[in-house]
């Protein structure tokens, strides 16, 4: 798997982690393949937004892969304004308190130092997230200096790239979050995936040039054009708020979902919760998705995304 | 003829053993509701999250389906949060295993993400030198029936993987790795060519 056949492409992440992965003596703690192995058991499953320990435990009780902990979902920071930040340390330790599966946080894009914390609060998982306010215009968080596994948002392929370059070991679409409107979450999983796709019939004298135009490292664009998929696991995030945004998002391609404010936000959660998780593992089965979709009650108001005004559509932070 | 090999593919890496296996030889199935278990010579249990799994298999009627399936001689083998559906006890109070393995085990042993590692083990049966093992906040099986074999341990003795019959359970991740022994180990078992115990 380290060498390929034609000599010329390594895989970029076999040789970042190599020194660590080849023969080792003792365990080793935080290398790539222990962060991106837990992003690839959350295959298949969906990831929720709580914001205190009650929740996580319905997240739990329901069947989510992983709580996000958080203080306010995004469709309450959308309308509250002003500035974003990391979540108190008290409400993040009461959810790592209340719950057995693991529990992600949000840093700043760039606050590594929020990053810092999480890692020092024993977090599984960082979330360096457009959600909240950047802290930085021109730099994403080096995320190899962690032994804490990063996720990071997408809009196309360059950047989902440019952020497992810089060391994320899971991407996920950002789509428009705390809107409830799945179309944003569409079209990054299209964009990306179909990116992919394309680059798979790229030439590859052609391929440093798909690189620079993508502004994405060229060992990264070789080995998507090579094995036709990201080397993370890929989830959709942003606007999903029902069991068929969720199914919809798995047929597309994605390998699970995050929910945001669309569980919470919505009248009936933990049943909600339920539904979504259901269609997410059924997800190719319309009969099941049909049968977890009735009696939900109201879902999250929402808001159309093409409504927005460009100063407030969160994915257009991060570059 | 290929061996019919499942993968429960409620929750979890289930693709990942499947391009394994599929590389191997065998005729892979996903497996996500429990009349697919019909005529399957052996079932993976992936890693994934132990409690959405546990609560999954519930849900969609698995347990007595996978009881029936051992007892009529299919081979299961569980990599992490499989061990954790196949243990017979948890040490937690939570989720509820299915008891298909004589064995108490305990989620998490090693810790949190952040504790997560990897290294080389020993296993039993399998040569040609220490397998890479990759441990994501891993169980460890803690006490187990008669019968049953820990085929591999850490170098403080804690034991990792363990095999009684045509069942295994692993608590660290083979479908990780480039290394396929324990899929060809799995196999064995699956085609009912059982090394002595």
């Amino acid at each position: 798997m380290a060498t390929s056949t034609n000599g010329t492409a390594t895989s970029y992440i076999e040789r970042v982690r190599e020194p660590r992965w080849l023969n080792s003596e003792d365990a080793e703690v935080g290398s790539y393949a222990v962060k991106s192995g837990l992003a690839q058991m959350l295959k298949g499953g969906v990831i929720m937004d709580v914001v205190n320990d009650e929740q996580a435990k319905i997240a739990e009780d329901a069947g989510a892969v992983a709580v996000m902990a958080l203080e306010r979902v995004p469709a309450d920071i959308r309308s509250d304004g002003g500035v974003a930040r990391m979540s108190d340390p008290n409400m993040i330790e009461a959810i790592l308190k209340a719950v057995t599966i693991p529990v992600m946080a949000k840093s700043r894009i760039g606050h590594f130092v929020e990053a810092q914390v999480l890692q020092a609060l024993g977090v599984d998982f960082c979330d360096e997230s457009e959600v909240l306010t950047p802290a930085d215009h021109e730099f994403h968080s080096n995320k190899w200096a962690f032994k804490m596994p990063f996720v990071c948002g997408c809009t196309n392929l360059g950047e989902a790239l440019r952020r497992i370059g810089e060391g994320a070991s899971m991407i996920r679409t950002k789509g428009e979050a705390g809107t409830g409107d799945v179309v944003e979450a569409v079209t990054h999983a299209r964009s990306v995936l179909g990116e992919i796709k394309r680059l798979q019939h790229v030439p590859e004298m052609e391929l440093m040039t798909a690189a620079k135009n993508m502004g994405a490292p060229y060992d990264l664009v070789l080995e998507v054009a090579r094995t036709g998929k990201l080397p993370v696991v890929n989830f959709a995030a942003g606007g999903i708020a029902t069991p068929a945004d969720a199914a919809l998002m798995m047929q597309i391609g994605v390998d699970g979902v995050f929910v945001g404010s669309g569980i919470f936000k919505s009248g009936n959660p933990a049943q909600r919760a339920d539904a979504i998780v259901q269609a997410t593992t059924h997800f190719d089965n319309p009969d099941i998705i049909a049968n977890v979709s009735r009696d939900l009650g109201e879902a999250m108001v929402g808001i159309s995304s093409n409504e927005l005004p460009e100063s407030e559509q969160l994915a257009k932070r991060g570059w | 003829m290929p061996l019919d090999i499942g993968v429960l593919a409620l929750q979890g890496d289930f693709q990942e053993h499947r391009a394994v296996l599929e590389s191997l030889g065998a005729a892979v199935i996903e497996v996500r509701l429990p009349h697919q278990l019909e005529g399957l010579d052996g079932l993976v249990i992936p890693g994934g999250e132990s409690t959405t799994i546990v609560k999954l298999v519930h849900r969609w009627g698995f347990p007595d389906a996978l009881r029936r399936f051992k007892e009529e001689g299919g081979a299961v083998w569980g990599t992490c949060a499989g061990m954790i559906v196949m243990a017979s006890e948890l040490l937690e109070p939570d989720p509820k295993p299915l008891s298909l393995m004589d064995i108490k085990v305990s989620r998490n042993w090693f810790g949190r993400q952040v504790d997560s590692f990897e290294t080389d083990i020993l296993v039993k049966g399998v040569s040609g030198g220490p397998v890479h093992a990759v441990f994501i906040r891993a169980p460890s099986v803690r006490e187990h029936g008669e019968g049953v074999e820990t085929i591999a341990t850490l170098r403080d003795g804690t034991p990792v993987a363990v095999r009684s019959g045509k069942l295994m359970a692993t608590a660290f991740h083979p479908e990780l790795t480039p290394d396929t022994r324990i899929h060809e180990l799995f196999l064995r078992l699956s085609a009912g060519n059982l090394p002595s115990v």
